[in-house]
């Protein structure tokens, strides 16, 4: 699957956690972030891979993510991405419904 | 013997809390999945848990989860969870054997091949449950302990819930005979008051003088006065050390009797002042220490 089928959230803007949303990017678009963080300065680079890889392992190649962040852990923002995913129509590699 | 004197529910959708919740010192979290999360977020919280019991040092902590009830998404959460290596599941709403031999077949399809067997809880909560607590606590080797629920089991007598319990005091002995004649433990309902911590401290009590072996907790502030009722004192430590010094003495003379201070050592006895030596070394309460 190189895209989703629809536009989809996951994720609060509580602190400690971030809100993902995805939509479907035209094909051939790549997959375009858009991050806003507490902590953009320390970590906004490595915010980005981990959403990039995320989306990656999963076989999405063309997609646009909005994150929100609010000093998530890594495993939340991986996490918090599945769950965006899943919502959008991506059916996951990872073993969770 | 696990330690369980404390289990602390954690919202399982609240990534703040999850990332905290090993240190607090509970014996047991519960990563909540099902009455802390809304039925629009069981996803998302699926994912969160997932991932916590991966990555989330929860120290000396055991990790439980608790799934959703059999008839809503007991199976999706099983088959998500289970392969990131719980300590345990916590069952809600049992109300038969037949319900955790279906949850022991699921766990078991889900476990991976080389990840320690993952143990039942079983969380009591409607009246057929109380009514077939034995049954359940012996259904399968994974059931490791009964626990009680007090708010949903009221409910369902359509009893009011008071402080002082006393319409939960028939399900609290039979869960505690029940899960004792199974030996399992178990574990006695929250107090839902998280500010009313004197209420909490006689609530313990109750509990541990009825023979519960430890509470659901739900709020981390109950933790420490929860332990302080289940750790043995500094008395009964004394007291059991004198009673087994006794039964040896006079085991040593050749007599299965003993007396200390003119009371009767006999063998309930000495059960009892090994279970309180036990517990105190495991706590590191012993030689002064803590």
């Amino acid at each position: 699957m190189a895209s989703i089928a629809k536009t989809a959230q996951a994720g609060t803007l509580e602190s400690s956690d971030v809100m993902i949303t995805v939509a479907p990017g035209n094909q051939g678009s790549g997959i375009v972030i858009e991050l806003e963080s507490i902590v953009l300065a320390q970590y906004g680079e490595d915010i980005k891979f981990i959403l990039e890889k995320t989306v990656k392992d999963q076989g999405v190649t063309d997609i646009y993510i909005k994150a929100v962040d609010r000093g998530a852990l890594d495993c939340t923002i991986y996490a918090r991405t599945l769950a965006a995913l899943s919502r959008a129509g991506a059916v996951l590699k990872e073993e969770i419904a | 013997m696990d330690l369980r004197r404390s289990m602390l529910f954690i919202p399982g959708n609240n990534p703040g809390m999850l990332q905290n919740g090993g240190v607090f010192g509970a014996d047991s979290v519960i990563l909540d999945l099902e009455d802390a999360v809304a039925p629009m977020e069981k996803d998302a919280a699926r994912f969160l848990v997932a991932q916590a019991l991966r990555t989330v040092d929860y120290g000396a902590s055991e990790t439980v989860v608790r799934i959703n009830p059999l008839d809503t998404f007991a199976a999706v959460d099983i088959k998500a969870i289970v392969p990131c290596c719980p300590d345990a599941i916590l069952v809600p709403k049992v109300e038969s054997a037949a319900d955790i031999h279906q949850v022991a077949a699921m766990i078991a399809a889900a476990e991976k091949p080389d990840q320690a067997p993952v143990k039942i809880i079983a969380l009591l909560e409607t009246p057929c449950g109380i009514v077939e607590a034995y049954h359940i606590a012996k259904a399968d080797p994974r059931v490791v302990a009964l626990a009680l629920g007090a708010e949903d089991y009221t409910a369902g007598l359509g009893a009011m819930r008071t402080k002082e319990g006393t319409e939960i005091f028939t399900a609290r002995t039979i869960v505690i005979n029940a899960a004792a004649a199974a030996n399992v433990q178990s574990i006695d309902t929250p107090y839902t008051d998280a500010n009313d911590e004197e209420g909490l401290l006689t609530d313990t009590q109750l509990a541990k003088r009825l023979g519960f072996k430890g509470k659901l907790s739900i709020n981390p502030r109950q933790i420490d006065v929860i332990h302080t009722v289940f750790n043995p004192s500094l008395n009964d430590i004394d007291w059991a050390q004198q009673v087994i010094q006794a039964i040896r003495k006079a085991e040593a003379e050749g007599s299965g009797v003993a007396s200390l201070n003119g009371k009767m050592v006999d063998l309930p006895i000495v059960n009892r002042a090994e279970r309180i030596l036990h517990l105190a070394e495991l706590l590191g309460l012993m030689g002064g220490e803590k």
